[in-house]
């Protein structure tokens, strides 16, 4: 085409041309051998879960190929699933992160509500405040949380060590700021002029949230509550510190604590205890990647 | 104007003279709300978050059986012991170094994610995301054993190459990297989508202006992509560093600070004196030297939002 047009400069930019094409094959297969890479590096440790799962004891202690299963069997799930211990960590992991996940929603949706649209007095260092609170960590509060339950307990009778609800109490604090924030970014990105039209329309305040602003920002609400049930569910030092009898803990504590036994760790269960565990995350991730990834990327890229 | 409309039903329906009272009950009655609104919210952070914060500081001047207040005693005591200062040279190695390869991997792959055609990026971001999605107590445990000194896979592969067995977690430089490489493997997915998620905010339109000025590809990239990513590379690396910083779960299981206290961060020796040795003040003084890098990282952060909060408005 470029030739019949320009017939001086066609030569050189024809092998111009090509050479642009080159080098983006080549860079694109480039690419594809780095990201196939990468993605090893990512899946070892999954797929090696799976592997070691479908393996019985025999076959893991022999000195065959790790990387590979001859005789798959499902024995080690059977073994944990009749296993009354197990049934039991896996209740509590699920009560306490849907009751987190229902507490952190009624807190932040509100919140975000109030913040985003009525200015009142502090609302905007509130705001900031809160996300600051986002970044201390657990393990800066665990000790002094650790001491103030023993000292209610002293006070009141109410026993909060060594019980699963104290996880509930706990756990807000590390899903709420952060659910808040992603809220208050996609109640700010609503047109003022939507709740105005339901003002005039004579809707009181409750129901400007309940029926604009909730469902516009489903998405929004999708991922901050997401978000909040992959933090409850992964959360691994409160339970340490504050559970230590069986029937109180929660998954990845319980796998830990009761199936490694001092020096002996029976891999097979090990494995399939972590993978069963990591198992409702990974479901919610393959089914809603992209609310997962909107709930992940909209707290820094709003801050 | 707004604050009219706002009335409710029967206010609106009110005479006009007393429009004036009725509107300042509403303005009233509106901060009213929502202060109602954030009260859950101010009373959950303050009593669960602020007030231990400043709790562990009081912690930090008592004595093991905390009868006594003892002042500095325990940051006295912490200075002359050994382990503490392995302490904090592994915490600056780990973090740090963790951090750097982090960034590192996350802006290599999300370039190359963003090169490959669009249709198939979906599918290569779902696999390189599953390290982040898989709770980390959990997958560590899948490390502990690829890591494992008998039956270990990595040592049976290495075998292959005629590579001696690495004692992973026994042997302490070795340790310390592979505490490292798992951070590293956990944290990188989420630096990749940060950076993924802004490398397609960046106009085509400069790349093409770079390209009829003759730039290669390491130009474009110094001079454009950088730039433009400045502010996200800030952020991420920030909040990074302090979630490294803070990082408990992977040491814990890995090493649990072993071998002979090589591996120990902040968190996990804080568990360790503070929960396992019951000496709960000892353990408060030392997350207490998390504080530091948490305020700078603060800092840098607020600073962040505020001029975002300028240029917005």
């Amino acid at each position: 085409m470029t030739s019949m047009v320009i017939d001086k400069g066609a030569p050189t930019r024809a092998v111009k041309y090509r050479s642009v094409s080159r080098d983006r094959t080549w860079a694109l297969r480039w690419s594809y051998f780095f990201l196939v890479l990468f993605a090893i590096f990512s899946l070892v440790p999954p797929f090696y879960m799976l592997i070691t799962s479908l393996k019985g004891s025999t076959e893991i202690s022999a000195a065959t190929n790790p990387w590979w299963v001859f005789h798959p069997t499902l024995e080690n799930y059977v073994k944990l699933l009749t296993s009354n211990q197990f049934l039991i960590f896996f209740r509590n992991s699920a009560l306490v992160s849907i009751l987190v996940v229902t507490i952190t929603m009624l807190i932040s949706v509100p919140a975000a509500f109030a913040l985003a649209r009525m200015r009142f007095w502090g609302s905007a260092t509130l705001a900031t405040g809160v996300f600051l609170t986002y970044l201390i960590p657990d393990s800066l509060l665990f000790l002094p949380l650790f001491k103030m339950f023993a000292v209610f307990d002293n006070f009141t009778g109410i026993q909060l060590i060594n019980r699963w609800y104290a996880l509930v109490i706990v756990y807000p604090t590390l899903t709420v700021p952060f659910c808040t924030w992603i809220m208050i970014g996609y109640f700010a990105s609503i047109p003022k002029e939507l709740d105005e039209a339901a003002v005039i329309d004579g809707a009181s305040w409750f129901q400007t949230l309940t029926r604009i602003f909730i469902p516009v920002a489903l998405p929004g609400l999708i991922a901050a509550t997401i978000f909040a049930f992959t933090v409850s569910w992964a959360q691994f030092l409160y339970p340490l510190v504050f559970t230590t009898s069986t029937d109180q803990l929660v998954l990845p504590v319980g796998i830990i604590t009761t199936l490694i036994k001092g020096d002996v760790y029976n891999w097979g269960q090990i494995m399939t205890g972590a993978l069963l565990g990591a198992a409702p995350p990974l479901i919610i991730y393959a089914f809603l990647m992209d609310y997962y990834i909107a709930g992940l990327t909209a707290g820094a890229t709003k801050g | 104007m707004v604050d009219v409309a706002f009335q409710p039903n029967g206010v609106v329906a009110a005479r006009a003279t007393r429009k004036r009272s009725s509107l300042r009950t509403a303005l009233k009655r509106k901060s009213t709300a929502a202060f109602l609104m954030t009260l859950p919210l101010i009373l959950l952070i303050g009593i669960l978050v602020i007030y231990p914060a400043f709790y562990s500081l009081h912690l930090a001047t008592l004595n093991k059986s905390m009868q006594h207040f003892v002042g500095i005693g325990n940051f006295q005591f912490l200075f002359n012991r050994e382990t503490f200062w392995l302490v904090v040279e592994q915490s600056c190695i780990f973090a740090i170094s963790a951090v750097i390869f982090k960034a590192l991997i996350g802006f290599i792959v999300a370039h190359f994610v963003h090169n490959i055609p669009a249709k198939g990026q979906r599918k290569w971001r779902g696999m390189l995301l599953v390290p982040w999605v898989i709770p980390p107590a959990m997958s560590t445990l899948a490390w502990l054993w690829l890591f494992d000194p008998s039956y270990s896979a990595f040592n049976y592969t290495l075998s292959f190459f005629g590579l001696g067995p690495i004692s992973w977690l026994g042997d302490p430089n070795w340790a310390r990297f592979s505490v490292i490489l798992v951070n590293i493997w956990y944290g990188a997915p989420f630096f990749m989508i940060m950076y993924l998620a802004s490398l397609k905010s960046v106009p085509e339109q400069l790349y093409e202006a770079a390209a009829i000025d003759g730039a290669n590809w390491w130009q474009r990239i110094w001079y454009v992509t950088l730039p433009m990513m400045r502010n996200i590379i800030a952020i991420t690396t920030l909040f990074s560093l302090i979630v490294t910083f803070a990082n408990f779960d992977i040491t814990r299981i890995l090493t649990a600070g072993g071998p002979l206290d090589h591996t120990h961060l902040f968190a996990t020796w804080a568990f360790k004196v503070g929960i396992e040795g019951s000496d709960l003040p000892l353990g408060a003084s030392v997350s207490l030297f998390m504080v530091p890098i948490l305020a700078i990282a603060a800092v840098f952060i607020l600073r962040d939002i505020n001029k975002r909060g300028n240029e917005a408005s």
